[in-house]
């Protein structure tokens, strides 16, 4: 009898921090279940076995910033049939598209001691800028229970449950009074994609805007509010310019409000 | 015998031996409690749980808890938390199915809930519970998770001594004083920093537990200080819905400009729909594991401010925040008449507060209603 066919998966990495890739290794509990259910392929961050060919599922973290990396990308589709982008930088560009909004050759002057040496686009775009993308699973770093959900829908060839609402909506669920309403705390909670369950307001503190954009977010409506609660616009343009800057909503907001 | 005839009074020694008596009788007592910086309901085991001494100062998009120059028991009015949060719970499950040896096992969800005693509630919120048990429980099909929970619960209610800024329950005639639907009402009376408390009996479950507590009689004295106490209570309202057929304006007005001006403020984010608590939508989330053997469906809070809210094929139906708000605001105002028979809002003002940028649903309706 033939054995069934186990899914080969593959994690590639980009311009990034690891961190998505670790919160993979990170589902301790779960990570047997994982290698039970799906064939490790290609995974640099775990593993030096690598097996090439094709492969069923890519997990993509990082962004695109260089001229190879943008080569690169397209051949992971080629030999990918599902490819799931996993974090802010490969949704959205990450911390690092800080730099579309500035020179990349000051910047790099400023860190590197022979800048000479490096070679870099001017921009840092998600991997669907480059690639058709069947799903983009958010947060900086992205939530370890909500990739294993991704991965169990994608064995279940059902739709994952990753809302897109607001991180309020979260707050509610687990009856954490709200931080900006009760304590003046200011908070990006209403026009960011839920996900964490609402880790930053459970602990007192606003929400940073990690997963980005929520479904239909007014951040200009919020603005006005945290104005009210005594920010500058230099400081509503910073809240705006962190792990999903280039994300349309958030990067107009920042523009907004000046640099 | 008149239920509501009867009155009593109690020490704050009485509310203690009450608390201590609902759950002799094995009940789950929950009530308000002081947690991060504001006034939540949670288990709470005797009346140093209680935000003595502690009161509340609201105003759309506005909540701080401050000090009260007294010791009351009660003297705040309602905050984030409804009990709506125990009787229909953000997170339900509904079943779970488990294949083994190519057999599918489909396991109702069975577990008992608690038998709650509720200690505070106020007059708007039994109007609350009201409208709720008209959606789960009336019709021909019952919620059963709802009706679990709802069937033994012990309400202690309490009759405002205070209106908070963003209350209008006077103008919609659903308090402040607690008319019906409670086992127990408390009006806390301040006299020189002492708090007694009159009790009023509205059930025979609470008649018996009354009679085991250390109470002496009301004095005419005693009832005319808690009239006067609801009647202040009443002329401070915060806030006040417009008077008129609202039904009918808004159903007149679906087009009125002022929809798209609370859309430019709204955030789409939900948060009234949350706090509300009549407020009643759902959506079921299917979840499966790893291995494909264990799957369970699971009920959880939804609101017609989310896109998936209204996803049928090809999209979403209230695509724009006009639309949403409009079908919230049309829908707890107006036709809730037509579906359930009363208005939706009780005029607990929590919508307002908790609205993250102080959206005011009273505001909205006289802007609509003055033709701005």
């Amino acid at each position: 009898m033939a054995e069934a066919h186990k899914p080969r998966l593959a994690v590639w990495k980009f311009a990034s921090c690891d961190g998505c890739q670790l919160s993979l290794l990170d589902c301790e509990d779960e990570l047997l279940a994982v290698a039970d259910a799906i064939d490790i392929a290609y995974f640099m961050e775990a593993t030096r076995g690598h097996i090439s060919g094709r492969y069923d599922l890519s997990l993509v973290e990082g962004s695109i910033t260089t001229a190879h990396a943008a080569e690169r990308i397209r051949e992971v589709r080629r030999i990918s049939d599902v490819v799931i982008t996993i974090g802010a930088c490969a949704t959205a560009g990450g911390i690092q598209a800080l730099r579309n909004f500035a020179d990349v050759k000051e910047y790099a002057s400023i860190v590197y001691a022979r800048p000479d040496y490096i070679s870099t686009l001017a921009t840092s775009t998600a991997i669907a800028d480059h690639i058709r993308v069947e799903f983009e699973l958010r947060g900086c770093p992205i939530n370890k229970r909500q990739l294993v959900e991704v991965v169990s829908a994608y064995l279940a060839k059902r739709k994952p449950v990753t809302p897109a609402h607001s991180v309020c909506v979260e707050c509610k669920l687990r009856g954490t009074v709200c931080v900006m309403v009760a304590h003046g705390t200011p908070c990006l909670g209403p026009v960011t994609h839920a996900g964490c369950g609402a880790l930053c307001p459970a602990y007192d503190r606003g929400c940073y805007g990690c997963f980005g954009p929520m479904e239909t977010p007014n951040a200009p409506a919020l603005s006005d509010w945290l104005s009210r609660l005594g920010m500058d616009d230099r400081s509503i343009s910073r809240v705006y310019s962190t792990f999903n800057t280039d994300a349309e909503p958030f990067r107009e907001e920042k523009e907004r409000h000046g640099r | 015998m008149e239920a509501g005839r009867e009155q009593s009074v109690l020490t704050v020694a009485g509310v203690e031996a009450l608390f201590a008596a609902l759950r002799d009788r094995g009940y789950r007592v929950v009530g308000p409690t002081v947690r991060d910086q504001a006034i939540v309901y949670d288990d709470i085991a005797a009346v140093d749980d209680l935000p003595r001494g502690w009161t509340d100062e609201q105003d759309g998009g506005h909540y701080r808890l401050n000090r009260r120059d007294d010791d009351a028991l009660f003297g705040y009015v309602v905050g984030p938390h409804s009990w709506k949060k125990f009787l229909h719970p953000p997170r339900q499950r509904l079943w779970s199915a488990k294949r083994e040896d190519g057999e599918t096992r489909v396991t109702a969800d069975v577990t008992e809930p608690p038998r709650f005693a509720f200690i505070g509630v106020r007059a708007c919120e039994l109007n609350a519970i009201a409208i709720q048990d008209r959606v789960f429980l009336g019709g021909p099909f019952a919620d059963p998770h709802y009706q679990a929970r709802r069937e033994d619960a012990f309400f202690v209610a309490v009759n405002c001594g205070q209106a908070g800024g963003t209350c209008f329950c006077a103008s919609m005639k659903t308090g402040p004083k607690a008319e019906a639907g409670f086992d127990l009402a408390l009006t806390e009376m301040l006299e020189g920093g002492e708090s007694r408390f009159l009790v009023e009996v509205g059930s025979d479950e609470g008649r018996d537990v009354l009679a085991a507590l250390p109470r002496e009689p009301a004095t005419a004295a005693d009832e005319a200080t808690a009239i006067g106490i609801v009647a202040r209570t009443t002329a401070s309202m915060g806030r006040a819905m417009p008077e008129g057929d609202i039904r009918e304006l808004l159903l007149e007005n679906l087009e009125h400009p002022r929809w798209d001006d609370v859309a430019e403020r709204c955030l789409t984010c939900g948060n009234c729909t949350m706090v509300c608590p009549t407020c009643f939508c759902t959506s079921v989330e299917d979840t499966s594991d790893l291995t494909g053997t264990e799957t369970s469906r699971e009920r959880r809070w939804d609101s017609c401010f989310t896109m998936d809210f209204s996803y049928i094929h090809g999209g979403s139906v209230r695509s724009s925040a006009k639309a949403r708000y409009r079908q919230w605001m049309t829908h707890k105002l107006a036709t809730w008449f037509d579906q359930f028979g009363t208005s939706g809002c009780v005029g607990c003002g929590r919508c307002v507060t908790w609205c993250p940028v102080g959206i005011d649903i009273t505001e909205e309706v006289r802007a609509i209603q003055g033709g701005d």
